[in-house]
C-alpha cells in the first residue's frame, strides 16, 4: 500500500520545526506503524540526503510505554486504549495521508523529530511514588492480608505504563491521570498507607510545579490510556488531597 | 585459573558461611566509596537501590528514557518461590533441583541452591513494596503452575508481573535518587569498559541526547545490561536490547560463558515480512488447552478448518504422550522446527504450526476460554486481524533469553576484578535451559540480596589503597579515543546498505544455524558467512546525521558492530561443545528417537571464553554434583 506520511521534523529543542512530507509505497498492512516509519527510514538513509526521522520505541508489545505519537490528531493513533507499536497500517487505507506529531504538552519539551522529554513523569514518582522501606525488612509476606478487591483496585491503577497518552491527549496537558494511578495504587495497599497523606501531597506539588496543566473532568485521557485507567481515579486522588488539607484549600 | 569460589560447608549453609566471612565496610566508609550499575532492570534498580540504602554513593545508567522501561517490564508469567503456601509438598530443595535438572545439570549447585534459597524472602520484599499480586478473597497470596513442574510456586501479577516488579524497583530506585544517593543517568549508553591496573575502574557512555561522549570513574562497575537475543535480530527482546556492553567488557578481560545458550521460545507469533522489527510472544499459557498441529499432507494449502482430523498431526501428542502439548520450551520448539523443515509448516510464509483452540471449546464451551485466555485472544486479534475463536492460531517459535553471558564466580564477578555482572547478562543459575518464571527471580535475586552482600568483599580492600584513579587517567583517555574513531569510522563509510539490511543479512544466518538445532557443517559455514557480513558492513554500511546529535542509526549501528562479534563467538561455542543438552542440540549427538544425547563424560563443564584479539580461547570451569546426580532429562 502507499501512504503519505506528514511529518513534524525538528533538529532540536530551540530549532523551528515543520511538516515535511514523503510519499511511501511498498508498505503492507501487516506492518505496525512503527515499521512502517522503520521502512521510511530505510528509505531516507539509501536516498542519503536527509537524515532519519527521530522516533521512540522499545519493547514494540505495549508495555515499556516508550513510544508515543499524535497519529491524525490522536494520541496513539485512531483506535482507543492501545500504544502506537500495537497499531497497524491495516488502520488505514491507501492513499491516505497521515499526520504524525510528537506529544504535545508544555511539561514535554521536544528533544527531536518525535522524540519529547518525558522525566517530568519521573520527577513526579521521585516525589513520594514509592513506599520507604530498605531491603531485608519485610515481614512475612501473608503476614499483611490485603483483600482481593483491594488488591484488584491497586492493581488497576498499577497497570500504567506511563507513555504520557494522557497528558498528551489532554487540552490542559493535565497529568492528573497518570499522577493518580501512581498515588492511588501504592495508597489502596496497606503497605502504602502510613505514607498516603504525604504521598498525595508531595506528588501533586510537584506536579504543578513540572507545568502540567490542571484536570477539567473532560475525560479525553481515560479514552487513550493503553492501560484503560479509569477517571475515577482522578477523583479519588482529589479526594485524598482534600481529606488531607481541608476543603476550599489551595494545594500550593 | 577459573575458581567459583565456592564456600565451604553443607549446600543449606554455604550462603551463610560465605556472609559470615565476607569483609564489611563501615557506614562512614561506605560514603567514600561508588559503584557504577548499569541498566535499570529488575537487577540493575535493584542493585543500585540497595546499594544506595547501604550509603554507597551510585551512578545508574539506562539508554531508554526513563529507568521503567526496561525489558524486565515485558515479561508476562510471573515469578517462583518456594513459599510452600499451596501446602502442595514445595520446598527449597525442590525447587534447586527443579531448577538444575531444567537447566541440563550444566549449573553450579552452590549457586542455584542460593537462588532456591532466596526466593521466599524475596516474595516478601516486593509485597512490602506495594507489588499488587494476585489474592484469594481472603487475601492470602495466590499461586499458579508453570512450566513442566509439579507444584504451584509461581506469583503473578495479572499477565504482567514484570511490569510490577520492575515498577517496584523503579520506586525504590527514585526514592534513593531523591535522596540523593543514586544518580539516574537516563538516555545514556556505556560503550567501552575503563580497566586499570588490572580492575574496573569506570565507564566511556555515550549521551543519547547531545551524543558527548563522558568518562564516569567508579570504585567498581556492575553490568545488568540483559539479554543478547537480538542477535537473532527477531527476537521477542525489545529493540534497544544489545550485547555491547558485556562484549566490550569481554574485549577487556572478562570471560564469556556458554555464548550460544539461548532459549528459543515456543510460541511466538510467526515471521511475516522482512519488514518485521519484533516477534510478539504469547503467553506459554495457552499450551494448557491449544493443541498444536500441522498437515500430515506436506504444502497443504487448504484452510485450517477445512482440513480434516485424521489429516492432523498433533506431533507433540504423538512424540510425547505423557507431556503433550505442555512438554518443555526447548523440546516444544525443536518438534517444531522439525515439522517445519520436513515441508509440513502452515501460513503464508510456511514458517509456523497451528495452535487450536477448536477442541477446548467443544469440551469447555466459549466462556471458560473467553474467561482463561480473553486477554491473548483480544491481543492475537489486534496484531494480526484474526479471530482464534474461530481459527487456529498461527506460532512459531522465537529467540528469547539468553542463557549464556559474562561468566560469574559465586560472588557475581566476572574474570575482571572489580566488575560485576548480575541478571540476564550473567551466566549462572539456567544452566542450559531456563525454567519459566525463573527469569524475574534471578534478577531481582542477584540485584537485590546477592550483589549487595558480596561487593564489599572486593571493595573493603580498596578503602586502604587511597585516591581511586580519576576520569583524567590515561586509560579513560584512551577508551574514550577508540570509541571515537568507532564512531567516526562507521559514519564515514557512507556505503549503500542500511544497518539494518546487515542486522538482517545476520539474523537469517543465526536462525538457522545457531538457534534450535546446530551441526557441524552448518556452524563452520555460519562462522564463514558471519566474516563475510562483518566485512560487507564494515564496507558498505551508510549510516546517516551525525556524532554530535541524538542518532538513532548510529546507535543501532554500533550495537550492530559488536553483535557481529559476538555472532561469531555464539558459533564457536556451539561447534566446541559436541554434545546436546537443554536449549544447545547438536544433530550429531542425539538418541535414535531424536532426543537430546548429554555427554556428562566429556562436557560437564561451563565454557568460558577469553577473548585473544580476535579469536577465542576456552577455559573449562569444571562442574561438580556434590548433591544432586545428574540424570537423562525425559518428557515421553
Amino acid at each position: 500500500m502507499k501512504v503519505t506520511f506528514k511529518i513534524w521534523r525538528q533538529e532540536h529543542a530551540s530549532a523551528p520545526g515543520r511538516f515535511r512530507e514523503y510519499e511511501v509505497d511498498g508498505l503492507t498492512p501487516d506492518m505496525s506503524f512503527l515499521e512502517a516509519l522503520d521502512f521510511l527510514n530505510e528509505l531516507l538513509v539509501i536516498r542519503g540526503n536527509e537524515k532519519v526521522i527521530a522516533f521512540e520505541y522499545d519493547c514494540r508489545e505495549g508495555i515499556c510505554g516508550q513510544c508515543g505519537l499524535f497519529i491524525n490528531g490522536r494520541a496513539h493513533g485512531p483506535h482507543d486504549q492501545i500504544t502506537t507499536c500495537q497499531l497497524h497500517m491495516r488502520s488505514f487505507s491507501d492513499g491516505d495521508t497521515i499526520v504524525v506529531e510528537p506529544w504535545r504538552a508544555a511539561a514535554f519539551p521536544i528533544i527531536k523529530d518525535l522524540v519529547v522529554d518525558r522525566s517530568a513523569l519521573d520527577r513526579i514518582v521521585e516525589h513520594g511514588g514509592y513506599i520507604s522501606a530498605r531491603t531485608g525488612t519485610a515481614p512475612e509476606a501473608n503476614a499483611i492480608l490485603v483483600g482481593k478487591e483491594v488488591a484488584d483496585k491497586a492493581m488497576d491503577a498499577a497497570a500504567c505504563i506511563g507513555c504520557g497518552a494522557c497528558v498528551a491527549t489532554c487540552k490542559n496537558a493535565s497529568a492528573a491521570l497518570f499522577t493518580a494511578a501512581k498515588i492511588n495504587h501504592l495508597s489502596n495497599l496497606p503497605q502504602g498507607k502510613p505514607e498516603a497523606d504525604r504521598r498525595v501531597l508531595d506528588m501533586t506539588r510537584q506536579m504543578d510545579l513540572e507545568g502540567f496543566g490542571n484536570c477539567s473532568f473532560t475525560g479525553a485521557c481515560e479514552v487513550e490510556c493503553p492501560a484503560g485507567i479509569s477517571i475515577v481515579n482522578i477523583a479519588e486522588m482529589n479526594a485524598r488531597g482534600i481529606r488531607v488539607m481541608g476543603p476550599g484549600t489551595d494545594k500550593k | 585459573m577459573l575458581d567459583p569460589k565456592i564456600p565451604e560447608g553443607p549446600l543449606e549453609h554455604k550462603w551463610r558461611n560465605y556472609q559470615t566471612q565476607a569483609r564489611l565496610i563501615n557506614p562512614a566508609n561506605k560514603k567514600r566509596l561508588k559503584v557504577i550499575v548499569v541498566g535499570t532492570g529488575l537487577a540493575g534498580a535493584g542493585a543500585a537501590a540497595t546499594l544506595g540504602e547501604l550509603g554507597y554513593e551510585v551512578e545508574c545508567f539506562c539508554y531508554q528514557d526513563s529507568a521503567r522501561r526496561a525489558h524486565s517490564v515485558a515479561a508476562q508469567g510471573g515469578i517462583n518461590a518456594a513459599k510452600n503456601y499451596q501446602h502442595d509438598g514445595d520446598s527449597i530443595w525442590r525447587m534447586f533441583y527443579d531448577t538444575l535438572k531444567g537447566g541440563d545439570f550444566r549449573s553450579r549447585e552452590a549457586n542455584v541452591y542460593r537462588l532456591a534459597e532466596l526466593s521466599a524472602p524475596l516474595i516478601d520484599h516486593f509485597t512490602q513494596q506495594g507489588v499488587p499480586f494476585a489474592r484469594e478473597y481472603g487475601g492470602v497470596l495466590v499461586n499458579r503452575s508453570f512450566g513442566g513442574v509439579q507444584v504451584q510456586r509461581t506469583f503473578y501479577a495479572r499477565g504482567q508481573t514484570g511490569q510490577q516488579l520492575l515498577l517496584a524497583a523503579y520506586s525504590q530506585l527514585s526514592k534513593m535518587k531523591r535522596a540523593g544517593k543514586v544518580a539516574v543517568f537516563a538516555r545514556h549508553e556505556m560503550l567501552d569498559l575503563v580497566v586499570i591496573d588490572g580492575r574496573a575502574r569506570g565507564i566511556i557512555a555515550r549521551d543519547l541526547v547531545t551524543g558527548e561522549l563522558k568518562r564516569f570513574a567508579a570504585d567498581a562497575v556492575v553490568l545488568a545490561t540483559g539479554g543478547y537475543s537480538r542477535v537473532f535480530r527477531l527476537s521477542t527482546l525489545a529493540i534497544g536490547c544489545n550485547g555491547s556492553a558485556i562484549w566490550k567488557a569481554h574485549k577487556r578481560g572478562a570471560f564469556f560463558a556458554a555464548p550460544s545458550f539461548t532459549q528459543i521460545h515456543p510460541t511466538a507469533l510467526p515471521q511475516s515480512s522482512d519488514a518485521q522489527s519484533k516477534l510478539t510472544l504469547m503467553s506459554e499459557s495457552l499450551r494448557n488447552d491449544g493443541r498444536i498441529w500441522v498437515p500430515t499432507k506436506r504444502g497443504d494449502d487448504r484452510k485450517p478448518n477445512e482440513i480434516p482430523e485424521e489429516e492432523r498431526d498433533y506431533y507433540l501428542e504423538r512424540r510425547y504422550p505423557s507431556f503433550g502439548n505442555l512438554a518443555p520450551r526447548d523440546i516444544s520448539s525443536r518438534a517444531a522446527k522439525e515439522r517445519i523443515d520436513a515441508g509440513h509448516g502452515v501460513g503464508p510464509l510456511k514458517n509456523a504450526v497451528y495452535l487450536d483452540f477448536r477442541h477446548a471449546i467443544e469440551r469447555l464451551g466459549l466462556d471458560t476460554i473467553r474467561d482463561r485466555y480473553g486477554n491473548l485472544f483480544t491481543m492475537y486479534k489486534k496484531i494480526t486481524g484474526v479471530d482464534a475463536y474461530t481459527e487456529p492460531m498461527l506460532i512459531s517459535p522465537a529467540a528469547h533469553f539468553s542463557m549464556g553471558g559474562l561468566w560469574v564466580d559465586y560472588e557475581l564477578m566476572t574474570t575482571i576484578p572489580g566488575l560485576y555482572a548480575i541478571g540476564e547478562c550473567n551466566y549462572a543459575d539456567h544452566g542450559a535451559n531456563r525454567l519459566g518464571a525463573n527469569s524475574l527471580l534471578q534478577a531481582s535475586i542477584d540485584g537485590y540480596f546477592i550483589l549487595p552482600n558480596t561487593i564489599n568483599n572486593y571493595l573493603e580492600q580498596l578503602l586502604s589503597e587511597g585516591e581511586a584513579p580519576g576520569v583524567d587517567h590515561p586509560e579513560f583517555e584512551k577508551a574514550e579515543r577508540e570509541v571515537a574513531e568507532c564512531i567516526t569510522r562507521l559514519l564515514s563509510v557512507d556505503g549503500r546498505s542500511t544497518v539494518d539490511h546487515f542486522h538482517r543479512e545476520l539474523g537469517k544466518v543465526m536462525w538457522q544455524e545457531c538457534a534450535m538445532s546446530r551441526n557441524r557443517k552448518g556452524l563452520e559455514s555460519a562462522l564463514v558467512r558471519i566474516a563475510e557480513i562483518r566485512d560487507a558492513f564494515w564496507g558498505d554500511v551508510r549510516v546517516t546525521g551525525t556524532a554530535q546529535e541524538m542518532n538513532g542509526d548510529l546507535e543501532k549501528a554500533l550495537r550492530l558492530a559488536d553483535f557481529l562479534e559476538l555472532a561469531e563467538l555464539m558459533c564457536t561455542d556451539a561447534l566446541q561443545r559436541e554434545e546436546s543438552c537443554g536449549a544447545h542440540f547438536r544433530e550429531e549427538y542425539q538418541t535414535p528417537e531424536g532426543e537430546a544425547l548429554r555427554r556428562d563424560d566429556a562436557f560437564a563443564f561451563v565454557s568460558a571464553w577469553e577473548y585473544n584479539g580476535g579469536s577465542f580461547r576456552l577455559y573449562r570451569e569444571p562442574l561438580h554434583f556434590e548433591y544432586v546426580q545428574p540424570t537423562v532429562r525425559s518428557y515421553k
